[in-house]
């Protein structure tokens, strides 16, 4: 599974939405539920699933999921 | 587990769920939630569960109301604390105080947390945001500065602890201080006693000697989880400067799994009796095919992992646990084993009750929950084989299965781990419990061989002694209200703060029985709550633990609650019989001690005894003491 795949996973789990209502431009804009502390809820839930952990440079780039699945491809 | 196979778990469950199929869905959440316990399987878990309680057979869930005042980021934590309740039956409902503003909700009457109402309360504060010249500036205090701000942090949650109880009788659970990773003076810091360490031991000291003192509060050793998953990793620095979030992501499920070890204790939800199997479990290898000798056990690799296993069931024992054993095996080889391995730290006679058969297991837990006169839902199930555990996970919903993982080496430490075994208080009742049981079996082999009734009961040498409620007995007394099923008439639970109010108003009476037998001294068994006013005594609480049931003990403590009522000018005895799932046993009480029943509601049937021309005699084969205020 890509890196999107699994982040739309968490992400669903998370909004409580179907994974397949979530996209690469999902984002808070488009979102209702992904306010601040939810963002910060799917950042630490991401680098627990990838073992990995980001520097706060990133976290400020995580504009959309696709942004985040990136983010995780080039740290892997 | 992989990806595919992760993916596949969740659609199996996903269709277990939407057929309804309860048993079997929470089954395999519990072993989805054991092998990855992340945020991801946290919020797939909740909202499962959220879909079987819209469903026709929703499981039952205990709800339960837990504020959390902080003076950190705790957010990400709180998904994965609801899963791990609501696999253990509890429905969480969360007030977050609002970062960094504990003190200003505690000592405000008017603050949210009090308008919450909630039933337990965490105190989380950091050592750094309290105590943040001994934190960071240390090197720079004097021996006496650092003296003042320990007194004038350990005063200060001292003064929020008790400021917590005054206005509400919620539990409190502190966490304590972590020691800093890098003392400020390094490898001097361990030189000297005045360290930076010891500064924040002795807030820990502080704070204990005063939360020892007050009910319902309890501590948790923050440091020590700190420790136990290692002081580096814990940490996230990016997190806490950018986010105040001072937990790395790996470790928050950790956190939320240390909060949810109160929960069992503080719900009722807890195992009053661990199940165990044999082979392969409290011993290595299969007694019926390896014969004695073959058994692995003993101080070496690999029997010293089953040699923990039964040191781990011991400690439970030690905490009142009671323990017993079902297995699928023959009954002699069974007892070869106990008689002859040297070593069985466990011995027969510790064990309540035994199934060793060939009956399906779950036939046999129901068979020991009713011999040993306990709920079902009181049972903790410790089995190495997962299909047994997961048979009985379906067949018998309501017990507690500990989910042990594939190396016999982590058996013990996931029996030690498991929160319904917890305890938050523990009275000396409970430290003999094991013995009671044993001696209860003793006492049934009497039974069975004294003629009538009533030469069994003379046979007992029962001693009654009947009291008000002390400051040494307040705790037991509450614990009986908490814990008590089925001899219970109104099931009403009480905190030890709930116990003490009643007893310090006008009009009433709390008392507790205890009994001593020719077997053993059961200590306090029993409790008796009512107030008179007027010509009416009404009976508020009426409990017996099921140690003394069917003894005539609850016609002793009855016989007291008539003379007090009739000595504090009653004319009239009321008591309500409110049913439950478990406290058939008590339903006649009343009936057969000559009272009438005066109304029927929905809730219960309330009783009533005419004292002018009607009476209850204390038992003569029971010699009762009474003192009371």
């Amino acid at each position: 599974m890509s890196a999107f795949e699994t982040v739309r996973t968490i992400a669903a789990d998370l909004f409580q939405v179907a994974a397949a209502q979530l996209s690469e431009s999902s984002s808070p804009e488009t979102l209702q539920q992904w306010d601040s502390v939810q963002h910060l809820n799917l950042v630490t839930a991401i680098e627990e699933h990838f073992s990995l952990c980001f520097e706060p440079e990133e976290i400020d780039q995580m504009s959309d999921l696709g942004a985040i699945a990136q983010l995780i491809d080039a740290k892997q | 587990m992989n990806e595919p196979a992760r993916q596949s778990t969740r659609a199996d469950i996903e269709q277990l769920v939407a057929g309804s199929r309860r048993a079997e869905a929470i089954a395999r959440l519990i072993e989805l939630w054991t092998n990855a316990p992340t945020a991801a399987a946290a919020n797939f878990i909740t909202s499962c569960f959220a879909s079987l309680q819209k469903s026709a057979d929703p499981p039952p869930l205990k709800p339960f109301r837990l504020a959390i005042l902080r003076s950190f980021t705790v957010e990400p934590i709180m998904p994965l604390l609801r899963a791990a309740s609501l696999l253990s039956g509890i429905d969480l409902t969360v007030h977050l105080g609002e970062f960094n503003a504990y003190t200003q909700e505690i000592l405000d009457d008017q603050s949210p947390l009090y308008g919450f109402t909630p039933d337990a309360a965490i105190l989380a504060v950091q050592a750094e945001d309290l105590a943040p010249d001994l934190w960071t500036t240390f090197a720079n205090l004097s021996a006496e500065e650092a003296d003042e701000a320990v007194r004038r942090c350990s005063q200060h949650i001292n003064n929020l602890i008790s400021s917590f109880r005054r206005r509400t009788q919620a539990s409190l659970i502190v966490h304590t201080m972590a020691l800093p990773n890098q003392p400020t003076m390094g490898l001097l810091d361990a030189q000297s006693e005045g360290s930076q360490s010891s500064y924040i031991q002795q807030i820990n000291k502080e704070i204990r000697r005063h939360a020892e003192q007050v009910a319902g509060v309890y501590l948790l050793d923050y440091d020590a989880l700190v420790a136990r998953h290692g002081r580096n990793v814990w940490r996230d620095k990016r997190k806490w400067l950018t986010a105040r979030l001072p937990i790395s992501a790996p470790n928050l499920v950790h956190q939320a799994r240390e909060w949810h070890r109160f929960l069992p204790p503080l719900t009722g939800k807890m195992a009053k009796c661990a199940v165990v199997d044999l082979d392969n479990t409290l011993w290595g290898g299969i007694v019926g095919e390896d014969g004695l000798e073959g058994l692995k056990l003993g101080s070496e690799y690999p029997g010293a992992a089953f040699r923990d296993v039964q040191r781990a069931l011991l400690d439970l024992s030690q905490r009142g646990i009671i323990l017993a054993i079902c297995s699928k095996n023959n009954d002699a080889d069974v007892k070869e084993v106990f008689d002859k391995h040297p070593d069985m730290l466990l011995k027969a006679e510790h064990f309540a009750a035994l199934r060793i058969n060939w009956t399906p297991k779950s036939e046999n837990l129901k068979a020991i929950a009713a011999e040993l006169n306990i709920g079902i839902d009181s049972l903790a199930f410790i089995d190495d084989n997962p299909v047994e555990r997961q048979q009985i996970r379906c067949a018998l919903p309501e017990v507690m299965v500990v989910e042990l993982p594939d190396n016999p080496q982590g058996y013990a430490e996931a029996i030690r781990d498991f929160a319904p075994f917890e305890r938050l208080s523990l009275v000396s009742e409970d430290k003999q419990r094991a013995r009671y049981y044993a001696a209860k079996r003793q006492a049934r082999d009497l039974e069975h061989g004294a003629g009538s009734r009533e030469d069994f009961y003379r046979s007992l040498e029962q001693r009654a002694i009947i009291c008000s409620v002390t400051p040494l007995s307040l705790k037991r007394v509450a614990q009986l209200t908490n814990k008590t099923n089925q001899f219970n008439l109104t099931t009403r639970r009480y905190s030890e703060q709930q116990v003490e109010e009643m007893a310090s108003k006008e009009g009433w009476e709390v008392c507790s029985i205890q009994v001593v037998d020719r077997f053993v001294d059961n200590g306090i068994v029993g409790v008796a709550i009512f107030h008179t006013q007027g010509s009416t005594c009404e009976i508020d609480t009426f409990l017996l633990s099921c140690r003394v049931i069917a003894r005539t003990v609850e016609t002793a403590l009855l016989a007291h609650v008539v003379s007090q009522a009739r000595r504090r000018g009653a004319t009239q005895l009321r008591g309500w019989f409110l049913p439950t799932a478990k406290n058939a046993p008590a339903a006649n009480f009343y009936q057969t001690h000559g009272f009438e029943l005066l109304k029927q509601t929905e809730q219960g049937k309330l009783y009533g005894l005419d004292l002018a021309s009607s009476d209850v005699q204390n038992p003569p084969w029971i010699e009762t003491t009474e003192t009371s205020s």
